[in-house]
């Protein structure tokens, strides 16, 4: 539930409002001009339709220099952001060859693994050169080797599950496995604030898609009964199965899911639960393991678990793990191990050993000091934002934290300044979050130490009191301010 | 008498009418001054009211009462919670998935060593023609020395979708390299050969716009196209007759085409037969009727072309006169990941609205380097290609007189198709029987093929076949092995 003060909504709907109309009056203009240059495509329509990228060319381009940043160093707790200048008002912006060094809260490296690693390098290094950076063959054909067995292995134990297979993205997991496994005639229940590849899986699948309110189980109860006794859509013949599909963490809300209520409904009703771990696998609980761990939930109970290895594990890539039937199933049918290239070894490798270093098969304890590490982190982050008056949202050992913007104004504004202070922050706003509530979204890592959480801070709370983002007071749980605010769903 | 009585009888009747009507109309006369009367010198707006209009105002309150009721509906009786219970109680799901048969045991060959030219399986040194290594670059120097540069420079992941601190160096360098290899614009990376098609199609087709596409493309466009919510009209494979028959039915019927997009989606090598597209002919047509050309280039992109520029350099014709081309980059480029490229405008659309794109971690940086030396390579040594070719031409002449199999790919293609020449009428026997000659030549002659496997969601209904891909590192003998193995193989299975 996010509460927008009376006077931060009224202004966020005029700042919109002016960039519309403006936006409108250019376009007034291009058109008027466009009459009279002549267009070599007689006869075929735009390729992109008029009011498509209307958000692109007025809204988007003017703050394009806090998107798209790109970066000439390894992903670690410190980056270089190279810098970029534009000479025609933020349409095209071009590289310059100066960097600046900056410390990082926007990539997802949750456990440190981003850069380069004293136990893991080496060996990606030595299975680069017996294998060679792909196999140009899909895990059918030619595709598996050794070390894909292995690692299909290694995360069904690190998951707790009977069995597992792996993909080379994590994006193509949820879009090529939910098609595999649901069709026409099946239902699928999805969390509202689902990521776009869920989506992606569950229009390309052609069965029923209902959406439930956001980590809400009471709602999902409603949803599941009422779906139950009407059957399928106008014949009403029974559906042939449900699929509820939830994530672990919500990344743009920093959330956790409410998963052992969810999982005792879906018992309850005969529904399969779908869950997607991509940003709380190796990044919460206590040994790593992930929501199942940090709620006290047997994965046994849930039927399907899907995770990437992007954000925790420093590679790329996406694993399914459930009983050895279904991944025998999923085997010989899915079409991205049927089709698609096979995973990279040398990623492969990569997850392999970070699981031993987790695990502190390595021999030294410094996988569990960086689980610990990441938890004192985030909690202390979060606690100190909090205290000095920011709107953030998600739980507690979560390692996101969005802090609430509203204005579009600000999003540039804030982003700008703290690049300034070499403080590097990832903007949210349309199409990723409604329209009205655009956030800066920080990102915790292991590797990060408690002098660069401190500085942090400070930069974030000075270019706080610059922008004016403060909502609450500086004391938490000061009740009358609260009720002043505007509820918002 | 009769007369008298019947003349009596007509006046008895005759009298007791007129007493009738003598009593209706003094009845009416009476009404009649009865409702004259109140108003007998009323004139209204010019018209005298008469009694007359009295009832008819009163016909139209008892008809306007009538409408106004509520017809009859029976009474709706929502479910109780008690009857929801017990529906809720009786659904019994199906299985998540279907009982296992026993074709869905059997396990691929695990390969012990990089999948060069000849790799380990199980132990023993086999010949490899499952890898779609093209021009030879698996276990290439340059390409490992520049992979080993960046992962100790970047580490392995990039660790963020392009829009959020993703967007490193390398992406930028290797989207400038491909478009400059290939002449166009600008290009874009995406961070699987698969997902490439299936985001750039929904990102320039909506509901309503017209795709007309060959039956034989592979489940990645076929996705994309299905999530695009267009629609969609089949041609039959490779056959530009059909296409042009489709193109000439489709026009005909949307008379408001102004609006509506309208593309053709081919393959330049198909991967589920082999054939080669004819792009003059489709360029030809494409300019008459008026529609846009996506080209997917995955297994033609360094190797059809005199220097390796694909289909466009093949055929001679311009690339700009393809407007969106893309390609995976695990085939040739032996890497991973995917591209796409065309004008600037296309190029920066895709920037915001393709999913595949935006959604996702961007592509590990030592795959962007690799990609960026492979094409350093392939421009510096054009003599690959001439091996490459050759190699097709070897293997096409050692397989051309297989009994009981026949080629059904291009003569240039280097995707080597072999179907069956009689098939036993379903797929599944078709597979067996070519698992079986697949397995054989594995075990004992030491050559890999594998047999094309479809999977049970995918719509295209061509026929399967052997597969191999052939690589300009492959030897002579290699190559005569393979042919000689085959043969025997096939002689021995085939024949029982």
């Amino acid at each position: 539930m996010i509460a927008i003060p009376y006077l931060t909504l009224l202004t966020t709907y005029f700042s919109y409002g002016l960039l519309f109309v403006f936006g409108h009056i250019r376009d007034l203009f291009r058109n008027i001009t466009g009459w009279f240059s002549s267009n070599n495509l007689q006869g075929y329509a735009p390729i992109c339709l008029g009011q498509e990228d209307f958000y692109l060319r007025r809204l988007y381009f003017r703050i394009q220099d806090c998107f798209a940043r790109p970066i000439s160093s390894a992903p670690g707790a410190w980056f270089d952001v190279i810098e970029r200048y534009s000479n025609d008002n933020n349409k095209t912006l071009k590289r310059t060859t100066k960097i600046s060094r900056c410390l990082n809260l926007g990539s997802y490296s949750y456990l440190g693994f981003s850069a380069s690693d004293e136990y893991c390098t080496p060996r990606v290094v030595e299975s680069l050169k017996k294998y060679s950076p792909s196999t140009c063959s899909s895990r059918v054909d030619g595709g598996t080797t050794v070390l894909h067995n292995q690692l299909e292995e290694y995360v069904a134990n690190f998951v707790g599950k009977p069995a597992a297979i792996v993909f080379g993205m994590g994006f193509v997991t949820n879009s090529a496995i939910i098609p595999a496994l649901i069709g026409k005639g099946g239902l699928i229940i999805s969390d509202s604030l689902n990521h776009s590849s869920i989506i992606n899986g569950a229009r390309g699948s052609g069965a029923t898609v209902r959406v439930f309110q956001h980590n809400s189980p009471s709602h999902l109860e409603e949803v599941l009964r009422e779906q139950i006794a009407d059957g399928q859509p106008r014949t009403h013949r029974p559906w042939k199965k449900i699929i509820v599909i939830v994530e672990g963490i919500y990344s743009m809300e920093g959330e956790l899911c409410k998963l052992p209520e969810i999982i005792t409904i879906c018992k309850k009703y005969k529904a399969y639960a779908y869950l997607d771990e991509a940003h709380s696998i190796g990044a919460v609980g206590k040994t790593g393991r992930g929501v199942c761990e940090l709620l006290g939930v047997e994965p046994a109970d849930v039927d399907i678990m899907m995770g990437t290895f992007t954000k925790s594990f420093g590679s790329c890539g996406g694993y399914i793990a459930g009983s050895k039937e279904l991944i025998q199933y999923l085997k010989y049918t899915c079409p991205a191990h049927l089709y698609a290239t096979s995973m990279s070894p040398p990623a492969a490798e990569q997850i392999i050993s970070a699981i031993k270093v987790l695990l502190g098969e390595d021999g030294t304890s410094r996988g569990a000091k960086k689980l610990a590490q990441i938890r004192e982190n985030s909690n202390f982050f979060r606690s100190e934002l909090l205290k000095m008056g920011f709107e953030v949202l998600g739980d507690y050992d979560s390692p996101i934290m969005p802090i609430m913007l509203y204005n579009p104004a600000k999003i540039p504004a804030f982003s700008r300044e703290c690049l300034k202070q070499n403080v590097a922050v990832v903007m949210v706003s349309f199409p990723a979050t409604p329209l009205l509530l655009a956030r800066v979204r920080i990102c915790i890592s292991a590797s990060h130490t408690k002098e660069d959480l401190v500085k942090a801070l400070e930069v974030i709370s000075q270019v706080g009191d610059l922008v004016g983002i403060k909502y609450f007071p500086a004391e938490p749980g000061n009740q009358q301010q609260e009720e002043k605010m505007l509820k918002l769903d | 008498m009769f007369e008298a009585s019947l003349n009596s009888q007509i006046e008895i009747s005759s009298a007791m009418a007129s007493a009738v009507l003598k009593i209706v109309n003094t009845t009416l006369d009476w009404v009649t001054f009865a409702l004259d009367a109140p108003s007998a010198r009323a004139v209204v707006f010019g018209v005298q009211i008469g009694g007359h209009l009295f009832v008819e105002v009163l016909l139209l309150v008892v008809i306007l009462f009538l409408l106004s009721q509520k017809s009859y509906k029976p009474p709706k009786r929502p479910l109780t919670k008690k009857e929801i219970d017990e529906l809720c109680d009786e659904w019994v799901p199906e299985p998540l998935i279907p009982p296992l048969t026993e074709e869905m045991q059997s396990e691929p060959p695990v390969l012990e060593s990089a999948a060069g030219p000849h790799t380990v399986v199980n132990g023993k040194e086999v010949v490899n023609f499952a890898s779609a290594n093209y021009l030879g670059l698996i276990g290439h120097e340059k390409l490992l020395a520049s992979c080993t540069t960046a992962l100790e420079k970047y580490g392995v992941g990039s660790c963020g979708p392009r829009g959020f601190y993703g967007t490193i160096d390398v992406h930028l360098d290797c989207e400038a390299r491909i478009a400059k290899f290939l002449g166009t614009p600008d290009s874009i990376l995406y961070s699987y050969g698969l997902s490439t098609m299936f985001s750039a199609i929904p990102a320039f087709a909506k509901r309503g716009d017209i795709i007309v596409v060959d039956e034989g493309v592979h489940w990645g466009i076929q996705n994309g196209l299905h999530l695009s919510r267009s629609t969609i009209v089949y041609f039959k494979h490779n056959d530009m007759e059909s296409l042009r028959n489709t193109l000439e039915k489709v026009t005909a019927e949307n008379e408001r085409a102004k609006k509506l997009r309208r593309y053709i989606v081919v393959e330049a090598v198909y991967q589920n037969s082999g054939q080669i597209a004819p792009l003059d002919e489709i360029i030809r047509l494409k300019e008459e009727y008026r529609f846009r050309v996506l080209l997917d280039e995955s297994n033609s992109f360094g190797v059809l072309g005199s220097s390796g520029r694909g289909l466009t350099e093949y055929y001679g014709v311009p690339i700009e006169k393809i407007d969106i081309v893309t390609a995976a980059m695990g085939h040739a480029l032996a890497t991973e990941g995917g591209f796409c490229t065309g004008s600037a405008r296309v190029i920066d659309h895709q920037r915001l609205s393709s999913s595949g794109y935006v959604f996702s971690a961007s592509l590990p940086p030592y795959l962007a380097s690799a990609a960026i030396t492979a094409i350093d390579v392939l421009e510096e040594n054009p003599v690959l290609l001439k091996k490459l070719k050759e190699n097709i031409a070897l293997l096409w002449k050692g397989l051309s007189d297989i009994p009981g199999l026949s080629i059904a790919s291009n003569v240039e293609s280097p995707i080597v198709f072999l179907k069956l020449e009689k098939s036993t009428g379903s797929m599944k026997n078709d597979l067996i029987l070519l698992e079986d000659i697949a397995d054989r030549a594995l075990k004992e002659d030491n050559i890999f093929v594998v047999a094309s496997k479809r999977s049970t969601i995918d719509k295209c209904r061509l026929a399967v076949g052997i597969r191999l891909f052939v690589s300009a590192a492959h030897s002579e003998s290699d190559l005569r092995k393979a042919s000689a193995s085959l043969k025997r193989v096939a002689a021995l299975v085939l024949r029982s």
